[in-house]
């Protein structure tokens, strides 16, 4: 084989691999992002399948926190202050969860629930997800540098029942 | 006053660096060697005032010195001394200080160890490290001095985060940063080459032990790290695909490609100019890394409040060096092309497919952590990339390099013979299959992952020995000359079956911990047994128990298998007088075969919430790491390696390449 010619496989071969792995990547992507909405945007959304894993993020509202029937179950609300979503997660909060603090939170929703197998609070007490400070800012009723505790105060938080 | 005199350490500092970076590099095109060697008392002189205040920070901790704003916000009276000082990094200035400290270290050892590099490379090399600590010196004076003084003295300080007052995580990001910036001199030698335009093999024995050195350490961080998640989040977890976990591993898969590509440069003067991108990349990723896990635009498990001005800062520093080091490389790169020729099959070749394999797993990586940025910025949603995405694109990718690394060792230099390799290869196809056949009698049918795993870890494992048995010759000679083979191996060969073993046991490890962990989320009552993965759990009841500064609720677990007393495990949730978050202390019970893991959470329907794991095979992962850094360090005190050993060590080596025997 001269040079060229063998060069030439291995370009092609090299691109087939590429390619390979572009597809694996892409189909990757396709399957397996999570979109991270507020509790808002999944009110205005609607529907959404029952196998479609979604992240939300917010503010766990004061006094919402407690145990379901089983002991093991925690149930509590994330709010973005214009909107509420109740979260079930079965297992251990992380150390840093607390009512007030800004979290996110992965799982399905299911009638009207997010039952969560995952929560996310921070190692800094003091560090707000983007997402989620995004998630406040647009629900217009926080603004940057605002402390938390008084936006939950004077924010105004529709009550589920209503 | 110390910290005042900290502080102008740290400006004369920068100043020098200026000097340092500036004063070669014009010097060097107009001839000028005397004043080009200033570059080496200047890094020494840089090194001498960054330790200065770098000891005056950590002055300022050990003695809780309240009037410097950052004790105040990071330390307390009450902490142990150990917690005082690691509190000195344990924050974003004083981080930033230990990152300029190490890159000036690097500078220094440059100096006092490279007395026989050629005074232009050195110099040109101190030149560039230089022009790196100017960046990060104004970085930390501009944006996060960590000197600032309090008017009014507060009496006591907010105390460093409990979570973060451990014994892993104190020397985790030290030995983080040793690894990032140890990667610094990879790429000032690398541009220094370019300016110069001259790479040849003493170019990569100079640069292969420090990159080695910056590769052992980063390892050690990256495990560390892993480690304290593991045993302090309480989660059973270990690897989570977090941005931040990312953000160390890119440089790390980066840096194991240049420590393979640089091995062909000194054995074959090939792969020269790809051998200088790597070196690039590796640190560029290292500056990508410190930028995603100080700026925070990623949402991450282990983000810290930042400031998006500091990151503005370090995108820029990394927009300069990126783009001027790849610049300088599309100028003179092509230049440097050439070098000895070899078939596909061969050592070269196995050792370009490796680094093939490695950079397109980094730029998958880079992908997925990128991606949710690039959304952002385009508008389509907020998005996180997590865990499934790696496991389905990265696994894939990287079997085809484990597979191979069995057999790259086997391999002649130039030109190799894959048939007469694979035809005697028996034992390790029998060993492979025993191996899947076993897991399958062992687990049953728990999903192909297992078979999988175990499979490809003893291919790996048992070509390593296979290939060492070979090279000693062991079995068709007489076994004490087997012996004095074995003795007269290479270190850095030794290093390399060392390490690949490593890497063996840790793909089993992580196979184990993968696939077969067991665990159970419960209420349990005082008394109350449970069974988790054969072992008997018997809550026996909480107290409560005073630690040194924080009051803890301790749980005891008996742990029993087939009414055989194994273990009793106490599990604790603290509150740390200085208030703030609870944290979680797992009890661990680790095992060969596996670790019993408990963890003890709040008071719930008349009992306590526990969650309790089997996670099998976790020793193996950090033995496995455990065998990679020695592989490292044995690899390392291979004396060709020595900076400066004497040159008939070139010719020495040069035969035994010419057998194929050395790695």
């Amino acid at each position: 084989m001269k040079r060229k010619t063998r060069r030439l496989y291995a370009v092609l071969v090299g691109l087939c691999m590429l390619g390979a792995i572009a597809a694996l990547v892409l189909a990757a992507l396709e399957d397996d992002i999570v979109f991270f909405f507020s509790p808002t945007e999944v009110m205005e959304k609607g529907e959404i399948r029952a196998d479609q894993r979604l992240r939300i993020g917010g503010l766990v509202e004061t006094g919402t926190v407690h145990k379901g029937e089983d002991g093991v179950t925690n149930i509590f609300t994330v709010t973005d202050l214009a909107n509420t979503i109740e979260v079930h997660y079965k297992g251990i909060l992380p150390d840093l969860f607390r009512e007030g603090q800004g979290i996110v939170t992965e799982g399905y929703y299911r009638n009207k629930v997010l039952v969560a197998d995952e929560v996310l609070a921070k190692h800094d007490e003091n560090y707000m997800p983007p997402e989620v400070a995004d998630a406040l800012k647009k629900s217009g009723k926080w603004e940057e540098g605002q402390p938390i505790s008084e936006a939950l105060k004077n924010g105004h938080v529709p009550d589920q029942a209503e | 006053m110390y910290a005042e005199i900290g502080h102008f350490a740290l400006i004369l500092a920068l100043f020098v660096a200026v000097i340092q970076g500036v004063v070669p590099l014009v010097a060097g095109p107009m001839g000028s060697r005397r004043w080009m060697s200033i570059a080496g008392p200047a890094s020494l002189a840089q090194f001498l005032l960054l330790v200065a205040a770098f000891g005056a920070l950590m002055y300022g901790y050990i003695s809780s010195d309240f009037s410097i704003l950052n004790v105040v916000r990071n330390s307390h009276t009450d902490k142990p001394l150990l917690y005082k000082i690691s509190g000195t990094w344990g924050n974003h200035e004083g981080s930033m200080l230990l990152w300029v400290v190490i890159l000036a270290t690097f500078g220094a050892a440059v100096e006092l160890f490279g007395r026989n590099l050629p005074s232009g490379l050195k110099n040109r090399t101190l030149a560039v490290q230089a022009l790196i600590s100017v960046g990060f010196l104004s970085f930390i004076l501009f944006t996060s001095n960590p000197f600032e003084r309090l008017v009014n003295v507060p009496a006591n300080g907010q105390s460093l985060n409990p979570l973060l007052q451990d014994m892993g995580l104190a020397i985790h990001p030290p030995m983080l940063y040793l690894g990032y910036v140890g990667f610094s001199i990879a790429y000032s030698f690398a541009v220094a080459a370019l300016i110069e335009g001259r790479v040849d093999a003493s170019w990569a024995r100079w640069v292969r032990p420090w990159t080695l050195a910056a590769w052992i350490c980063l390892t050690v961080g990256i495990v560390l790290g892993s480690w304290w998640a593991y045993y302090e989040l309480g989660w059973g977890g270990w690897w989570f695909w977090d941005p931040v976990e990312n953000a160390s591993f890119m440089p790390w898969l980066a840096g194991t490609a240049l420590l393979h590509s640089a091995v062909v440069v000194e054995k074959r003067d090939t792969l020269k100019s790809w051998t200088i991108f790597l070196s690039i990349v590796t640190f560029s990723l290292s500056l990508l890394g410190t930028f995603l896990v100080r700026s925070g635009v990623l949402t991450s498990v282990h983000a810290f409040a930042t400031d998006p001005e500091r990151g503005v800062f370090i995108l820029i520093l990394l927009c300069i060096s990126i783009g001027g080091s790849f610049a300088l490389y599309a100028f003179r790169g092509p230049s440097l092309m050439g070098g000895g020729l070899f078939k596909p099959v061969s050592r070269e070749g196995a050792l370009l497919f490796n680094n093939w394999i490695l950079t397109t797993a980094t730029g998958v990586v880079l992908l997925g952590t990128l991606y949710p940025l690039f959304v952002d910025v385009i508008g389509s949603g907020k998005v996180s990339v997590g865990a499934p995405f790696f496991n389905r694109v990265f696994i894939p990718i990287m079997t085809p390099l484990v597979i191979l690394m069995a057999l790259g060792p086997f391999l002649s230099w130039k030109r190799g013979d894959a048939k007469a390799i694979l035809s005697r290869y028996y034992i390790v196809y029998a060993a492979t299959l025993a191996a899947v056949v076993l897991t399958y009698i062992l687990k049953g049918d728990s999903g192909w992952g297992g078979y999988f795993g175990m499979g490809l870890a003893t291919w790996l494992g048992v070509g390593t020995l296979w290939e060492l048995a070979e090279r000693v010759k062991l079995g068709s000679i007489p076994l004490s000359k087997s012996f004095s083979r074995m003795r007269k191996q290479p270190r850095s060969s030794w290093g390399m079956t060392v390490a690949h073993l490593g890497l063996a046991i840790i793909i089993a490890g992580m196979t184990g911990a993968g696939n077969w962990k067991v665990e159970s989320i419960q209420v349990m009552k005082f008394g109350e047994q449970i069974d988790v993965a054969g072992y008997t759990y018997t809550f026996e009841g909480v107290r409560d128990v005073r630690g040194p500064n924080y009051d803890a609720l301790e749980g005891t677990f008996n742990v029993h298998k087939d009414g055989e007393f194994i273990v009793t495990l106490r599990a604790e949730k603290r509150e740390y007088d200085t208030g703030g978050m609870p944290t979680t202390e797992a009890a661990i019970h680790t095992m060969f075969l596996g670790d019993l893991y408990a963890v003890i959470a709040d008071e719930s329907a008349g009992g306590y919430v526990t969650r309790i794991y089997w996670n099998p095979l976790v020793a193996w992962m950090w033995g496995g790491t455990a065998f990679l850094m020695l592989g490292g360090l044995i690899s390392l005190s291979d004396r060709r390696h020595r900076v400066g050993a004497p040159k008939k060590s070139k010719l020495a080596h040069k035969t035994v390449a010419g057998e194929g025997v050395s790695s």
